[in-house]
């Protein structure tokens, strides 16, 4: 996707956030700046612990930092109370008031906002119809099932009109099917109400999948923002290749870089072209990264040679585990599986890699 | 030969039997110690006094017309006892505030506690319950040694100069209220941390990012969710509060009755168990009644969750 320039809706600058104090002090965010654009589908990705639910709940105002900025359309929202903020948040555990039936829970910002009765109820009802829950508006919440629990959580969170949605792992709690339906349902939502969307979770595929642009978190630190195309195809460095999708990783003594491409000296004593991102200096033995559906498995020689130690069947692929000669690494090499026919090699076959000029990666540890 | 049908009937009957034998000590605990008293009572407020306490085995439906009517020593007409009538109410209003302020106390106590990391929990349950350790009596007269003239609060206040004689608490309806109130706070205090406890603070969250105020958090999120919690403590505090005994005795002086004084006179010195024992149960008859308004107001307003 094209990068387009568009009007900020959240920025985020130079944010740090400590727990406790002393020698206990633990940053979980260590000066983070990020800005998430009008309208975008936007993903913190991470590991659990890297920082990601805390700058969520930076944004919707749980917490305060310790230090820094956080900018709605311009204006400083980082100490003011969650109640004073035009940002609502769906949270993990749905936290739907277990007093109140289906209705209330989704008119009850609006019924705090000072509305009139007659708005709210009409908007519950417009809110009822988005999430497709017109049946159960009386029901407790206590008697609906746990995805309807998430519909009606973020009917509850969409209906103030918020200026941003907040999501912390919202779909976590559900089984794979319904896990697939509601991220479609939520990009449809997305769609419809053209509201700013920061979406938290540690599920790679599914930020992958859902997102407009992803910021790759680690301890703390963005590591990398980008389309989902960006972050997998170059990950900024080997945690970010290492997190999302499978990766095989291999250490190479570089040589010659030259229009963005180095020369890569292999273990196996192959030489392979891999490229290189921009200002990045490799000297000496670096890691070098190759996806395992750009790589090729052939019979014969190829840049890299081993043994066949697995063959896995997924269905629309196959990934086949190849013990490299000469050292203990596993190489795997996926296949894309055709009508009526096996992928050709068995456990206990000798074979060769073969990895194409594109396929390789220089990347920083 | 037996069928599986008459085995497993037998083996029904078998432990119908059995839950009446491991049923048995609570039954006769509850029979000998509930009901058996109780019902001593109920009879003896129909029979006639004695001349020196006791009853004459002798029915009289007297004692139940003097709970709430005098008889006039010449003509035998029948007027409203107002001096009952006054301690009733006076029982009744200072129960009544009791329960108010150690809930207006206790709920916030609890919330605190409630919010406490789950270690520091355990020490503020373990000192809210400090003390229970001690005698009623000895930490009423603790209350006493803190509100009398020459006591802690009068000192101070006298010293600091802003009064210039004692305050007179001790003896008056605001000593029997702080006496209570510090007796009966744990009462209110571990039921309604109880509900606290539970309550899923996330909620707390959700309700402050909807735009909630503290204010309405407090009243449409936290309240109704920890109102189980509320009612018990409530019940529990108001119960023994409008039976209180040791308390207004020691920091009332004695000067106004309360409704288990006027009890301890029938069965001491007014040597009248009938009328002693009508009273007592109309204490309990106006604990009923007042449960029975109370529970069914605060549980009708909202269906309860679960």
């Amino acid at each position: 996707m094209p990068e387009q320039p568009g009007k900020n809706a959240i920025e985020v600058r130079g944010v740090r956030k400590v727990f406790g104090a002393g020698d206990a002090a633990v940053a979980a965010l260590d000066t983070v700046s990020v800005s998430i654009r009008e309208n975008e589908f936007f993903t913190l990705l991470g590991p659990s612990g890297c920082g990601k639910t805390t700058l969520l709940r930076l944004i919707a105002g749980f917490d305060y930092p310790s230090a820094g900025e956080i900018l709605l359309y311009g204006d400083d929202i980082a100490l003011l109370p969650p109640f004073k903020r035009p940002v609502n948040t769906v949270f993990q555990s749905y936290a739907l008031f277990p007093h109140m039936t289906v209705s209330q829970n989704i008119g009850f910002g609006l019924e705090m906002l000072g509305k009139p009765k007659a708005e709210v109820k009409a908007r519950v009802a417009e809110m009822l119809k988005l999430v497709r829950m017109e049946h159960l508006a009386s029901r407790r919440t206590s008697q609906i099932s746990g995805g309807q629990q998430q519909r009606v959580a973020l009917a509850r969170a969409l209906a103030p009109q918020p200026k941003v949605l907040l999501l912390d792992e919202p779909l976590s709690a559900l089984d794979y099917k319904l896990r697939k339906e509601m991220q479609i349902e939520l990009k449809r939502l997305q769609n419809q109400t053209g509201i700013t969307f920061i979406f938290v979770t540690h599920d790679q595929e599914e930020a992958l999948t859902m997102s407009d642009r992803i910021a790759v978190m680690s301890s703390g630190k963005i590591l990398q923002v980008g389309s989902p195309w960006d972050i997998y195809d170059k990950p900024a460095d080997r945690f970010v290749a290492d997190f999302i999708g499978e990766t095989n990783f291999l250490t190479a003594s570089i040589a010659g870089i030259e229009n963005g491409k180095a020369r890569a000296t292999l273990k196996s004593g192959a030489t392979i072209t891999a490229s290189v991102a921009d200002g990045f200096q490799p000297k000496g033995e670096a890691t070098v990264v190759v996806r395992p559906e750009h790589a090729k498995l052939v019979k014969g020689k190829a840049e890299l040679s081993g043994t066949v130690e697995n063959v896995v069947y997924f269905g629309t692929d196959t990934h086949i585990h190849v013990r490299l000669d000469g050292s203990d690494d596993l190489f795997i090499v996926r296949q894309q599986n055709a009508r009526s026919a096996g992928c050709g090699f068995e456990t206990g076959d000798k074979a060769g890699i073969a990895i194409g000029d594109d396929a390789a990666q220089v990347l920083r540890d | 030969m037996a069928t599986a049908e008459e085995i497993a009937r037998a083996a029904d009957q078998r432990d119908i039997r059995n839950r009446w034998y491991l049923s048995a000590p609570a039954m006769l605990t509850i029979f000998f110690a509930a009901v058996g008293p109780l019902a001593i009572v109920l009879v003896y407020s129909f029979l006639t006094p004695g001349s020196y306490g006791d009853v004459k085995w002798q029915f009289s439906p007297e004692a139940w017309v003097s709970v709430l009517f005098e008889r006039d020593i010449f003509d035998d007409t029948l007027s409203l006892a107002g001096a009952h009538m006054s301690i009733f109410w006076r029982s009744v209003k200072l129960a009544i505030v009791t329960t108010i302020i150690t809930l207006a106390i206790g709920f916030p106590t609890a919330y605190f506690m409630a919010t406490r990391s789950e270690k520091t929990r355990d020490l503020w349950l373990f000192l809210i319950t400090i003390p229970f350790w001690t005698n009623l009596l000895i930490r009423t007269f603790a209350v006493l040694q803190i509100i009398r003239n020459e006591g802690i609060v009068n000192t101070v206040l006298m010293k600091l100069g802003i009064v210039s004689a004692p305050i007179q608490i001790l003896y008056t309806d605001v000593a029997i209220l702080i006496g209570m109130a510090y007796v009966y706070l744990p009462l209110m205090v571990l039921p309604v941390y109880a509900s606290m406890e539970k309550l899923d603070f996330r909620l707390v969250e959700a309700g402050y990012d909807l735009y909630a105020s503290r204010w309405q958090v407090l009243r449409r999120i936290i309240f109704p969710l920890v109102k189980p919690g509320v009612i018990a403590g409530s019940i529990l505090v108001f119960i023994p509060a409008i039976g209180a005994y040791v308390t207004p005795s020691v920091l009332g002086g004695g000067k106004n009755m309360m409704l288990s004084n006027l009890i301890e006179l029938q069965f001491g010195q007014g040597r009248n168990w009938p009328l002693g024992s009508a009273l007592s149960i109309t204490v309990m008859l106006i604990v009923m009644v007042a449960l029975l308004v109370y529970v069914r107001n605060a549980g009708s307003q909202e269906v309860r969750h679960g």
